[in-house]
């Protein structure tokens, strides 16, 4: 056994390129001590074609020690040493001791690190298998708890509003003006543009039926009826929630991650009443009056396409609006918007504080805002649909 | 084999001549530094004097107006793609925050770098991982934890944990015990010390905190009036000439820490 350091230098000149890539092994049985004899380079690139082998080799041999022989290891990394520590472990019966013989002080160090890794508590499984039940359980608990704390938010919510209604001094007149500039302003030349498309795009629809049993004149009807009543404040909705919900939740979250709102609740300020209320007051107001743009435009999508198509004139179109359609159509249009815009705000809002600390759940909360919101918008406009319906409006 | 184009005897990291500048803004001007094989390099300087504008410049986030960055003695201009990865897979960096991967467990965090640069099986990578989360001090159970259910110290470890995952020649660390309690900074400054011994390391650390710059520091870097001023042993900085350094070294903070560093060397 003694001669083979002695080898060493011309077995190594022979493989100078061989060494100089690869990482190799011996291994040497001395009465109950097992004498493990890497060589090359013990790093993560060699980890790959080592993993196993030694565990493997060793799990039929029978030792208490372990020693390790350096003098021949060119560079010796973490995951070199874990592979060789996993020597001490693997054999028929775990090894109670462990030296590195020959090798420099830095080898040794990491060596223990190593050892005290592989011998160190195992980790937690991770997954288990019944865990796509328990994620299917788990969602329908949230989604309970969902219903539940929005409507409790909005109950919290009417209280704090009301309580800002009694005092007016209390409402933040600067925060209400800029935020309805971010939802009402700001999003009146999409609504104005979406809606005026769809307008046209009812006309067209109508003007092909319509004329082919010569009652072109009935697209106005066609156009008043579904813009003024549905479309208009539909569309004004979903965009709204689609631009502004996700806004809301995005800015609020973030300011939940930065622990800004945990600072103003120990300052003593109301969340409600700083971050709800006026975002709330926003969407009141900017609600009817950008549905109330989205009607205009819809109607002059209509009556453009009916002119082109039809060659209904404006003067026509718009006699015939007032007559067959009339004014009351637009106010039950308008009537339903005050209740979308709160629900928008306080799906946002809601949503937005119920982001936790982490960057993936204020996305998710986004998401859901601004699913949730639009959920709300056409799910509360078909109840309003059977309403009118129920009182003959 | 990338390693061939590395030569491990040539100073980890060097910045000659830099210049860094944002709009008129000039925030180094002929800067000089070099950190050497083995050692511990704290960087200090002011607020707003360009460290962690130097830190980026030095990773490569940022490129200089002017001057060259060298690693391993090769201009990081002229690098072909294959040792500039070769050389990025050479460093390892713990940013302020940690900055983990928020969507990832601890464990898989860690084995980002692994499975993107290495061809080991899953099984292996998870223990490997599990072995970093154990040497820099945390509890197994973290492997399967969330960056959001760790505390701010163990962010750190976990941060560095993966900054260690490929195990780098050189690390670099950005005010690494900041947010620490004064025990879990001095636990931090031994880990560091630790690894520093098993692995070989080269560290370059951002520092504020007067307590690790004198406990584990080879050489203190100062960075004011936009350059290097020196870069030497504690005892030759704290004796230089400047207002900055001066202040800097010579206040009732610089004076306990002193005190109480060279009670623990003793």
């Amino acid at each position: 056994m003694k001669t083979k350091p002695l080898d060493l230098p011309v077995l190594a000149l022979h493989r100078v390129p061989m060494l100089a890539t690869t990482a190799e092994y011996s291994l040497e049985m001395k009465g109950e001590t097992l004498i493990v004899h890497p060589c090359g380079r013990w790093t993560i690139e060699e980890a790959g074609q080592l993993d196993g082998r030694l565990a493997k080799e060793v799990s039929k041999l029978t030792y208490r020690h372990v020693d390790y022989d350096m003098s021949r290891v060119e560079e010796l990394d973490t995951s070199g040493a874990y592979l060789l520590a996993r020597a001490i472990r693997y054999g028929v019966t775990e090894a109670e001791s462990w030296n590195v013989c020959t090798g420099s002080q830095g080898q040794k160090t990491l060596m223990s690190a190593a050892t005290s890794a592989v011998l160190g508590q195992e980790p937690v499984a991770g997954r288990q298998w019944y865990d796509a039940f328990a994620r299917v359980g788990q969602a329908t608990l949230r989604f309970w708890n969902e219903l539940v704390e929005t409507m409790a938010f909005l109950g919290h919510f009417f209280v704090v509003f009301a309580k800002v209604l009694v005092k007016p001094k209390r409402l933040r007149g600067k925060a209400i003006v800029s935020l309805i500039e971010q939802v009402g302003l700001d999003a009146a030349p999409i609504v104005m543009t979406l809606s005026f498309f769809i307008g046209a795009v009812i006309a067209y629809m109508g003007a092909n039926l319509l004329a082919s049993f010569g009652a072109s004149v009935f697209m106005v009807d066609l156009v008043g009826f579904s813009v003024l009543r549905e479309l208009a404040v539909i569309i004004t909705a979903i965009l709204l929630a689609g631009r502004s919900d996700s806004a809301f939740t995005a800015s609020i979250g973030s300011m939940k991650m930065r622990q800004e709102i945990d600072a103003m609740t120990v300052m003593g300020l109301d969340t409600y009443e700083v971050l709800v209320v006026p975002r709330a007051i926003a969407c009141l107001v900017a609600m009817p009056i950008l549905t109330f743009l989205a009607m205009m435009s819809g109607l002059a999508g209509g009556l453009i396409v009916a002119w082109a198509t039809a060659d209904i004139s404006p003067i026509l179109f718009l006699n015939r609006l007032n007559y067959a359609v009339g004014v009351e159509n637009m106010w039950v249009g308008l009537v339903k918007t005050p209740f979308f815009g709160l629900i928008i705000a306080v799906i946002g809002c809601r949503q937005g504080l119920a982001v936790s600390g982490s960057v993936e759940s204020l996305g998710q909360r986004t998401t859901t805002a601004v699913v949730q919101a639009i959920f709300a918008v056409i799910f509360v406009n078909a109840m309003f649909a059977i309403l009118f319906y129920q009182l003959g409006i | 084999m990338p390693d061939a184009h590395i030569n491990s005897d040539a100073p980890p990291m060097e910045a000659r001549g830099i210049l860094t500048q944002f709009g008129p803004n000039v925030i180094h001007e002929n800067l000089d530094f070099m950190v050497h094989t083995g050692e511990i390099v704290g960087l200090v300087g002011g607020s707003g004097s360009g460290k962690s504008v130097l830190l980026n410049t030095m990773l490569g986030l940022k490129e200089p107006e002017g001057g060259v960055v060298r690693y391993f003695g090769q201009n990081r201009d002229e690098l072909d793609p294959e040792t500039r990865r070769a050389i990025n897979n050479e460093m390892g960096v713990l940013f302020q925050g940690g900055a983990l991967f928020s969507s990832m467990t601890v464990r898989e965090n860690i084995m980002v770098p692994m499975r993107e640069h290495t061809d080991i099986s899953p099984a292996l990578m998870r223990e490997l991982a599990d072995m970093k989360i154990h040497m820099v001090g945390l509890p197994p159970e973290s492997a399967i934890l969330y960056p959001s259910d760790l505390s701010g110290g163990m962010k750190k470890r976990a941060g560095l944990a993966r900054a260690l995952a490929l195990d780098p020649k050189l690390l670099f660390l950005d005010e690494p015990t900041a947010g620490l309690d004064p025990i879990g900074a001095n636990a931090f400054d031994e880990l560091i010390l630790g690894l520093r011994e098993a692995m070989d390391l080269t560290v370059l650390m951002v520092t504020h905190d007067l307590d690790s710059l004198y406990a584990i520091c080879d050489r203190i870097a100062v960075l004011v009036d936009k350059r290097i001023a020196i870069a030497d042993s504690l005892a030759v900085v704290s004796e230089y000439d400047h207002p900055w350094v001066q202040e800097y070294f010579g206040g009732p903070r610089s004076r306990a820490a002193l005190s109480a560093g060279g009670k623990k060397s003793d």
